[in-house]
């Protein structure tokens, strides 16, 4: 009834809201009761996916074929220009669920248009895009869902990146990926004004993450796509969840780091590991999307290319409560070796488990660094270094953060708020990029320190939105909601201004 | 060889093209009255004021030297408000070699470094050496000066520089000595300026408008003029005077109006700059 009589929700987020409510009322997944006792300890997590798996938790859909071959189900021939195009795709994102029932992933946007673009003259095209981005801003409505480009300089690239800097809206978030080999300097340069001017694009280290999955069969050339708050996931299937481990609340319950590391550890990572097989047969063998879905139907999603993340959160309380103060994670070595070990030993685990239905993962799950949601404290995201304790020096944070990304094979990031003046000098932010993918860090994000577009866990949100939501007031994109809560919980505001 | 290093700042965005690190030298050869950084003007004195009111004890008088412990200072910067020298007790004594470990390190996040100061070319040979070394693993090499040295003597120096970023603080002998206290400024700028265009050696220009203490008009038009032909291809920033960090006379100084500077940039457009910025 809470949900019914909300103020503050739109008519479409109470519909979601009360799906939700619905889907929780069954409990067809089995737990253990070590899976019990960890949860009830709030010590691994569900990400709230709902008891009653009925969707993957992300699609990404191979837009490239959708936008060769149109859809018998949908009743949509192959597109000849731009505005069928175009047309097609606003339908199928209707048609895409999720697990905010909404597209996580709305395609590899510049490889899409590209060659539809035909004898259109700029002028021509970037009104379409414009309202095209606006579509998907106001009725996606959700920070989580992300396009891509790059690492290929294209004329739609281009013109996206135009087209995003003048809308200036928090729906999708880009990606570029970016190679130093391949992307030239001058579109890098362009997508890093963009980013200064609305946040958007973030970067992804092509050069690194272009072998994560075997490709699809005639597919894109990279086999990933780069969706939600950073998930490095297959193009043409997706995630089937996503279950994290919580390491601060894991160390509440240790009585020593070696209590911690043989005991605790490795018995939450096992009850989340079987947890996640119980959840993925269900999804699989019993909830009948795959079997009945038009996307997999017509070759947009392949069940064979789906997988499992398996998540963790909250690295920096957990070596604060391990090591207690005077050891603080990201600046002091033994912090930084034993998060390390954590690490380690957790992927070791993870790697080692035989992962169902997970061929495109090579019958493994794969490793996600957790960004959060919603107003959660006492949880920094993945495992990056909390606000207020960021090394000096950025490009020791930047080194730190490269260590600790080689762990994650499905998404990793760190967000950098930026002096506005860097708009005045991007040559010394592509350097930056250059360099921190040069050590192999994944993914990072830049945002002016004084933007209304601000990011919170990774997804996009306007400051001004947050503030009307905080008020009381209905606002169009939830994820304003998530970002209100976690902005203020965790000091986001406070990030240590970069390249000052 | 060691030179007196005020600061190293790993990441500067204002100090030349890309991701530079700066080196800021302690000393200057002149004393201009809008300088944002008065405390890296002259050497210390040993005076003691500072060492009296240092809260976290990071200072100390040593034999007649003021020490600094880096390790308990807390960065508040109260040495530096108090020192009636326009001094900082914060300076280390470094060779090139330990300037170019702590550069080196910033690699690959940096295309190079800027030496500044104070007045870094009071340090040539200095200089010289830490260039070479960042040569060797191809680090950029950039000089930001006043001028007020003469780069013809230093001519090795240049041969390991990529550019100078060189102020023009005023054109006419009177006008220029009344901002900077320099006698002869004018002409030794107007030399160098010459010189190192010649040498293919200029990053950029910088003037910075000062209401009432400068000569934009006149500066523009003399460097059009010695540069000739070759103004359009030379980069020139026209920098608002602001109060921040200025102590004496301007520390209360009004900003140049952004109509002035608009048309200080239509009159370098007009003498032949295509490449202007303003700041």
């Amino acid at each position: 009834m809470d949900i019914i009589t909300a103020s503050n929700l739109t008519y479409g987020q109470k519909l979601i809201h009360l799906a939700q409510a619905a889907e929780n009322a069954e409990h067809p997944i089995p737990t253990t009761p070590e899976y019990d006792w960890f949860f009830e300890r709030d010590a691994i997590c569900d990400m709230h996916e709902g008891n009653a798996p009925y969707r993957p938790r992300y699609i990404c859909c191979d837009m490239e074929r959708f936008a060769r071959q149109g859809s018998d189900f949908l009743r949509l021939d192959a597109p000849d220009n731009l505005d069928d195009l175009l047309m097609n795709l606003q339908i199928l994102y209707q048609n895409v669920p999720s697990v905010t029932g909404r597209p996580v992933y709305v395609g590899q946007l510049d490889r899409v248009f590209d060659p539809f673009l035909g004898d259109l003259s700029d002028d021509e095209i970037l009104p379409r895009f414009k309202r095209f981005l606006n579509y998907i801003d106001r009725t996606v409505a959700s920070g989580y869902c992300h396009a891509n480009l790059g690492p290929e300089d294209t004329r739609a690239g281009r013109l996206l990146l135009q087209a995003d800097a003048e809308v200036q809206n928090a729906v999708p978030n880009f990606t570029l990926k970016y190679d130093p080999e391949v992307t030239p300097d001058d579109f890098a340069r362009l997508a890093l004004q963009t980013s200064m001017a609305c946040a958007n694009p973030a970067y992804a280290n092509d050069r690194m993450l272009r072998g994560t999955y075997p490709l699809a069969t005639n597919g894109p050339k990279d086999g990933y796509t780069v969706v939600s708050c950073y998930n490095v996931l297959p193009i043409r299937g997706g995630a089937y969840c996503l279950d994290r481990v919580k390491l601060s609340q894991l160390a509440d319950l240790a009585t020593s780091t070696e209590h911690f590391l043989n005991e605790l550890l490795p018995n939450a990572v096992g009850a989340l590991l079987e947890y996640m097989d119980a959840r993925i047969k269900f999804l699989v063998e019993e909830s009948n999307f795959f079997q009945t879905s038009f996307l997999v139907r017509e070759g947009l999603i392949e069940r064979e290319r789906f997988c499992g993340m398996f998540g963790m959160i909250g690295m920096h309380e957990c070596i604060e409560k391990l090591m207690g103060p005077g050891h603080v994670y990201g600046t002091d070595p033994e912090a930084n070796d034993l998060a390390d070990l954590i690490m380690t030993k957790m992927t070791d685990q993870v790697l080692a488990w035989d992962a169902p239905y997970s061929e495109v993962g090579g019958g493994r799950y794969m490793m996600h660094a957790q960004a959060g949601f919603g107003d959660q404290t006492s949880s920094t995201p993945g495992v990056r270094i909390r606000v207020g304790s960021e090394p000096e020096v950025f490009f020791d944070h930047i080194r730190h953060c490269a260590r600790m990304h080689r762990f994650f094979t499905a998404g990793v990031s760190d967000i950098f708020p930026v002096e506005p003046t860097a708009a005045q000098n991007v040559d010394a932010l592509l350097d930056v990029v250059k360099g921190a993918f040069a050590v192999d860090d994944k993914y990072l994000s830049f945002y002016p320190s004084d933007s209304d577009l601000v990011r919170i866990t990774g997804f996009l949100v306007k400051r001004s939105e947050m503030e009307k939501f905080a008020r009381g007031e209905a606002v169009l994109a939830d994820t304003s909601h998530d970002g209100e809560g976690n902005w203020r919980a965790n000091a986001l505001a406070d990030r240590k201004v970069r390249l000052g | 060889m060691r030179a007196p290093v005020n600061k190293i700042i790993p990441f500067s965005l204002v100090d030349g093209p890309g991701s530079r690190c700066s080196i800021f030298l302690q000393g200057c050869n002149i004393a201009c009255a809008y300088c944002h950084n008065p405390e890296t003007q002259q050497m210390c004195v040993a005076c003691g004021t500072c060492v009296a009111q240092c809260q976290a004890g990071a200072l100390a008088l040593e034999g007649g030297r003021v020490v600094w412990d880096e390790g308990r200072c807390v960065q508040c910067d109260t040495c530096i408000h108090v020192c009636p020298h326009r001094a900082s007790p914060k300076v280390r004594y470094m060779t090139p070699c330990e300037v170019f470990d702590v550069v080196h390190s910033y690699q690959p996040f940096i295309r190079g470094i800027t030496v500044s100061g104070g007045e870094c070319m009071l340090h040539p040979e200095w200089m010289g050496e830490l260039f070479g070394l960042c040569r060797e693993v191809g680090l950029g090499t950039l000089i930001d000066s006043n001028g007020c040295v003469d780069f013809s003597r230093h001519a090795d120096l240049l041969d390991v520089c990529d550019g100078v970023m060189l102020d023009v603080k005023a054109w006419d002998g009177d006008t220029f000595r009344r901002l900077t206290s320099s006698a002869d400024g004018a002409k030794v700028v107007q030399a160098n300026l010459a010189y190192l265009a010649e040498h293919d050696k200029i990053q950029e220009l910088r003037i910075v408008v000062v209401p009432g203490w400068n000569d934009p008009e006149a500066t523009i038009a003399g460097i059009a003029g010695v540069l000739g032909e070759r103004t359009g291809k030379t980069t020139l920033k026209l920098i608002k005077f602001r109060r921040f960090g200025v102590v004496g006379q301007l520390a209360q100084a009004a900003s140049p109006t952004d109509e002035r500077m608009a048309q200080l940039e239509a009159l370098a457009r007009e003498a032949g700059f295509t490449d202007v910025q303003l700041r």
